[in-house]
């Protein structure tokens, strides 16, 4: 075989390989999305692979119907929203904050703020903690506690830290003021590390979904995951048992997983790029 | 002034006015970084409340907690509940699901993106490459309740696979309702949800090798296979090394969501891990003592394990955490 042939088989079989993860990948979406399509009959009777059989809307009708589905997205929208904002403001002063090499204390304070990274309380003291501040079932419980992750705090300190600093000794010596220097210089500078810090909290708020367990009780609280969750395991220990009128039937389930889905496609092109960009911030100079 | 203090020709004030210089005590930089610390007000009250208060209710673990009376007032058992959960062979079963799972995760998760990323960074059809990548990132971004909810639909008794697998004359698999089974899904589900993602690191490492390296096996005649194995992963193999060590540092941590919203009554012999143990026992049977001392003990393990392989990571020229 000449070298041009084989170069070629190379390249065929890599994309071929490929192509099989990419499948792998997208099946298990496939199968969901035909299951929320389809009767219920269909999918008792095994008969749905990757494309609806009898298909049908009725599953997402009763989605849309039921209020508690709604409610759970728009709170959680408005919750992620708040969330991001509040998450990023503190970020960024910390951030700034910390980048400042001159501040007396810096490393001593950094370092109180990195050993949280290395060490934390577990589970039932932070419960406790919350418990006792009287935060269980408020939205408070869900916002304050991650108000700031460090490590990304990190990312947004080592990002201020690369900005030229010609730029901010011009401003001093034209009688900026620090918030001055970090509202009208760095935050500009920055736009697009501000938007992949965002779109982290952003992310993380949509999907974590054990403080909700933990915290939550309140139907009205309820984020989307946990929600998702209850709806999604009423019946999964009766897996492949009868199915009562009671438990959400298959094609609701389905619907149910393909509404939480759907949010994270709609943004995900953004998501991508943010992240990929984020992800080797993070990498190389954290 | 910049001969004194390059910091401070940053500051057009002291510069006017050297007499401030002489003395710094720490009310001068108060003063003079006055807004600054005032930014750090709200982090730092954060971390101190919710970090810090959270490591001090720690003591729980150490004390016959009283509900009525409060955690301060509650007296210290002398390591009651410690000995209590080393008699405990249910403790010692979720420590040895944590270590192997992850352990798993380490043999079968850990190599997967590397092979994945090889194999992208080889594609020739570009539009097909970019498109590949943007599915393959994709269940990164799904919370593990979705997640949860794919696989149950899909690898349940009567789910998508299994009819499949009968329908072709096959007996059904039990991948969700046999322990062995089960840890077996457990791992590759994660393969299925990060192997994408994690391509990212090893394939911005591979646009920093040498394009003239390639170039030079071609002109000794190197097939595509040799080029792969001589230089792209030695290329990448600091980043290999310290996302490995970075991993090993996490070993007896465990997250909670994966485990919790996959496993089920019939394979908690191993899918019950330190996460989801002290979800039950402590916060749904209100044990709290005793979830916090089993908290506690993998919170220390977890530190020796990070704080070491940070230590190596950082021997090896790279950064480490921060």
């Amino acid at each position: 075989m000449s070298q041009k042939l084989r170069n070629k088989a190379f390249d065929y079989s890599a994309a071929f390989i490929v192509l099989i993860a990419v499948i792998i990948c997208l099946v298990p979406f496939l199968y969901v999305l035909s299951a929320s399509l389809s009767s219920n009959r269909a999918i008792i009777s095994q008969l749905v692979t990757i494309y609806p059989i009898d298909f049908n809307i009725e599953a997402y009708k009763v989605v849309f119907a039921d209020g508690g589905m709604l409610y759970s997205m728009f709170f959680t929208v408005i919750l992620v929203l708040v969330y991001a904002l509040l998450a990023l403001s503190v970020t960024v002063l910390a951030a700034y904050a910390m980048s400042r090499k001159r501040l007396k204390g810096r490393k001593v304070i950094m370092l109180v703020m990195v050993f949280t990274m290395y060490f934390s309380g577990g589970l039932i003291p932070d419960y406790m903690l919350i418990k006792d501040l009287n935060l269980l079932n408020t939205p408070f419980a869900l916002i304050l506690p991650s108000m700031m992750s460090v490590f990304n705090m990190i990312i947004l300190k080592s990002f201020f830290e690369n900005l030229p600093e010609s730029l901010e000794e011009a401003a001093y010596l034209d009688g900026c003021n620090d918030l001055q220097i970090l509202l009208k210089i760095m935050l500009p500078l920055s736009k697009p590390a501000l938007a992949t810090i965002a779109l982290l909290y952003a992310v993380f708020r949509w999907n974590y979904f054990q403080d909700a367990l933990f915290y939550i009780t309140d139907e009205n609280l309820y984020t989307i995951q946990l929600k998702l969750y209850n709806v999604i395991n009423i019946s999964q220990q009766m897996a492949g048992e009868n199915i009562n009128l009671n438990i959400p039937s298959e094609a609701l389930k389905a619907a149910s997983i393909m509404f939480g889905t759907i949010p994270i496609l709609l943004v995900y092109p953004w998501l991508q790029k943010y992240f990929v960009s984020g992800i080797t911030i993070g990498a190389t100079k954290g | 002034m910049k001969v004194i203090d390059s910091d401070l020709a940053l500051n057009k004030k002291t510069s006017i006015e050297p007499s401030l210089i002489k003395k710094k005590g720490f009310l001068y930089y108060l003063k003079r970084d006055f807004i600054i610390y005032l930014m750090l007000v709200i982090p730092v009250a954060y971390i101190l409340t919710f970090k810090y208060g959270s490591m001090y209710g720690i003591q729980i673990a150490f004390k016959d907690y009283n509900m009525f009376t409060g955690l301060s007032e509650s007296t210290w058992n002398n390591f009651a509940t410690f000995k209590e959960i080393f008699a405990n062979p249910q403790f010692f079963q979720v420590v040895r699901n944590t270590l192997v799972l992850n352990g798993l995760d380490l043999i079968v998760g850990f190599p997967a993106p590397i092979i994945l990323a090889i194999l992208i960074n080889e594609l020739a059809f570009k539009k097909f490459k970019k498109i590949s990548q943007t599915i393959l990132y994709m269940p990164h971004f799904l919370s593990w309740v979705i997640i949860g909810g794919i696989v149950t639909q899909l690898l349940a008794p009567t789910g998508m696979l299994n009819s499949f697998i009968t329908r072709m004359g096959g007996d059904a698999f039990p991948f969700l309702t046999d322990k062995l089974a089960w840890v077996g899904t457990y791992s590759l589900v994660g393969v299925w949800q990060s192997a994408g993602w994690g391509t990212i690191l090893y394939l911005a490492a591979m646009t920093g090798i040498d394009k003239e390296l390639y170039e030079a096996a071609d002109v000794d005649g190197a097939g595509r296979l040799r080029k792969i194995w001589h230089i792209t992963l030695p290329g990448i193999r600091p980043t290999i090394a310290i996302l490995l060590i970075l991993q090993l540092g996490h070993i007896m941590a465990i997250n909670f969501d994966r485990p919790f919203t996959l496993q089920n009554n019939l394979v908690m012999d191993y899918g019950d891990v330190i996460s989801t143990y002290v979800y039950r026992v402590g916060i749904q049977s209100a044990n709290f003592s005793v979830g916090a001392a089993v908290g506690l003990f993998q919170s220390v393990i977890c530190l020796i394990f990070l704080v070491t392989s940070n230590f190596i990571t950082k021997k090896l020229g790279g950064k480490g955490i921060w």
